[in-house]
């Protein structure tokens, strides 16, 4: 064996068997649910049918293309309220901590609730959000409210809240990357010039930070896009999602076509925004050079 | 979405690594005012997970304020509860054998991005890398569309395929960050010397990028561990623990939640910390 054919050899046993893995548990899921969402449904099941049915209760019913708008209400509130409080923060963390450790400890601070438990850090709100919760409690304690008021738990503000809480790591990783990459001699410069800090600030920092906000607000919305713990904990009866109502179709409601479907949707307009974001990511890089 | 963006989303960025200040100034109103909005926002982030530790302890019901008083019958209460600890043990099986599968799945799969060109390669690196921008109900339902098809039986075993689809990315995205660091001239030393590839490979290679494995792995198990929306469509009669807690707080919350939760956050926060330290603590060498 030459060196060419040894490299193919060692190149097909390394990306055979996860290309495999992919094809089998990626490819071919999405593939059936495709086929499924043409599908009839029909007592137990489904029966196999190409019709745009399913589709087209999403574009008609309201009970559906409601859900479905309120959701991509919430995602970009979610998002936008993400950045209100995770920019600030990174900006912090990244310009005016002085020490290379503190900030190290910093950002980690940040990072870490990310991956601990979402179950409960969505759980810990329900007890403070509740009626009987910690914060009417508190308020009742030091005497702002008489009684426990209701607006907190069960509303589309609590939802905000909850996720915002959830999936603001995801905002702070991209934009720290993108902050600390900005060259502080355009910074320095700008001062020099007698330009003051604010405006260096919207002409500089803000703009070339750009991309960072983009890609965290992509992961924002989209992973909210998709959420059904929150709604099922601190949503009210106005807090039902796109997700929760495929829950439904997969569970009592028994209606796998219509679900996949639905899940279709989601997919294609998760892969959308992935791939605009990605083109502006690109063009903000462009800008940088 | 592209790779780096991806492998951001979870690499140490490189001036947390740099020390010194970036910017020398004295402190202004704008510099307080900034500092302000950070505290309020490192609050919102860590006073619910003190909320969840506090209220596990209070001698109370009802989560409410003031305290009453320290108590440890949460903890008796959760750590006697058999259907929680059985709950346990199916998260800890379900981890384990989706740890292991991640590692077969990703640990090729970075390799194949490092170093090889092939036809495909980018369609390749946007499949792998899918399932971290993409909401978990939808790898769920996908893969439970699939089982049904195949008339397949929920289980544990359908739930670690699931964690396995799902959580490879994870590896993948820190296996490589480890691979573009590592000098590719020591393999290159070592082959001159005259080690054969498969002698490289396990005395060069892997003993370099051995600690951003046990750091992903360790990772990877504490997201399968709390992993609920690919189970939620995957579980057959087994609850994991997560979703045993799902279904407790659906009938109604009980600080018995709060103690076992904060033992899942103290353990989490344990393995997150131990495995960042092993995938970053080589960086400065």
């Amino acid at each position: 064996m030459n060196h060419r054919q040894r490299h193919r050899v060692r190149l097909l046993g390394v990306v055979s068997g996860p290309a495999a893995w992919m094809l089998a548990f990626l490819f071919v899921p999405y593939a059936v649910m495709f086929t499924y969402s043409f599908y009839s449904r029909q007592f137990p099941m489904m029966i196999p049918d190409f019709q745009f049915g399913n589709y087209l209760s999403l574009l008609t019913d309201p009970q559906y293309y409601k859900v479905l708008l309120r959701t991509l209400k919430i995602s970009a509130l979610v998002s936008i309220l993400s950045v209100l409080l995770a920019y600030p923060l990174t900006y912090f963390i990244v310009f005016k901590i002085k020490s290379g450790r503190t900030r190290t400890f910093l950002y980690f601070a940040v990072i870490v609730p990310l991956w601990v438990s979402y179950l409960l850090r969505a759980y810990t709100w329900k007890t403070i959000l509740g009626s009987e919760g910690v914060l009417n409690s508190f308020l009742i304690w030091i005497g702002v409210l008489d009684e426990p008021a209701d607006l907190f738990l069960y509303s589309q503000f609590a939802m905000v809240i909850v996720l915002t809480y959830i999936y603001i790591p995801f905002l702070v990783m991209p934009v720290y990357t993108s902050l600390e990459k900005i060259p502080q001699n355009l910074v320095e410069a700008s001062k020099d010039l007698g330009v003051r800090p604010f405006e260096t600030f919207l002409k500089i920092t803000l703009p070339l930070s750009v991309p960072g906000i983009l890609a965290g607000m992509t992961f924002t919305f989209c992973l909210t896009m998709g959420d059904f713990v929150a709604p099922f904990l601190v949503g009210g009866p106005d807090g039902m999602m796109i997700a929760n109502v495929v829950q439904v179709q997969f569970g009592t409601a028994f209606n796998w076509p219509l679900g996949s479907a639905l899940s279709m949707v989601m997919l294609a307009i998760v892969l959308i925004i992935i791939s605009a974001s990605d083109k502006f990511e690109r063009a903000g890089r462009l800008d940088l050079a | 979405m592209n790779t780096e963006a991806h492998t951001a989303a979870i690499n140490l960025p490189t001036s947390a690594r740099r020390s010194g200040p970036l910017q020398i100034g004295g402190r202004t109103l704008s510099d307080n005012a900034i500092a302000a909005a950070a505290a309020c926002a490192l609050a919102f982030l860590y006073v619910p997970i003190l909320v969840l530790i506090v209220f596990s302890f209070n001698d109370n019901p009802v989560t409410t304020l003031p305290l009453r008083g320290f108590t440890l019958d949460w903890y008796v209460r959760a750590l006697s509860n058999e259907d929680m600890l059985t709950a346990v043990w199916n998260s800890i099986f379900v981890a384990s054998f989706a740890v292991t599968l991640c590692l077969l799945v990703g640990l090729p799969s970075a390799f194949a991005m490092d170093r090889y060109d092939f036809p495909g390669k980018s369609l390749f690196r946007r499949f792998a890398l899918l399932p971290i921008t993409l909401p978990g109900i939808i790898t769920g339902i996908a893969m439970l569309n699939m089982f049904r098809a195949m008339g397949m039986e929920l289980s544990l075993w359908t739930v670690i395929l699931g964690h396995g689809t799902a959580l490879t990315a994870v590896v993948i995205t820190q296996i490589y960050a480890r691979l573009q660091r590592f000098n590719r001239r020591l393999e290159e030393a070592s082959s001159d010397l005259g080690a054969k590839p498969w002698q490289t490979f396990f005395y060069v290679t892997l003993p370099n990028i051995r600690s951003a494995i046990i750091g992903t792995s360790l990772l990877s198990f504490t997201l399968s561990f709390d992993e609920i929306p690919v189970t939620f469509f995957l579980t057959g009669r087994d609850n994991t623990l997560p979703m045993y807690i799902y279904s407790t707080i659906r009938r109604g919350i009980t600080p018995e939640v709060n103690a076992i939760g904060t033992l899942i956050v103290v353990a989490s926060l344990c393995l997150i910390l131990f495995s960042i330290y092993l995938l970053y603590s080589e960086e400065n060498e």
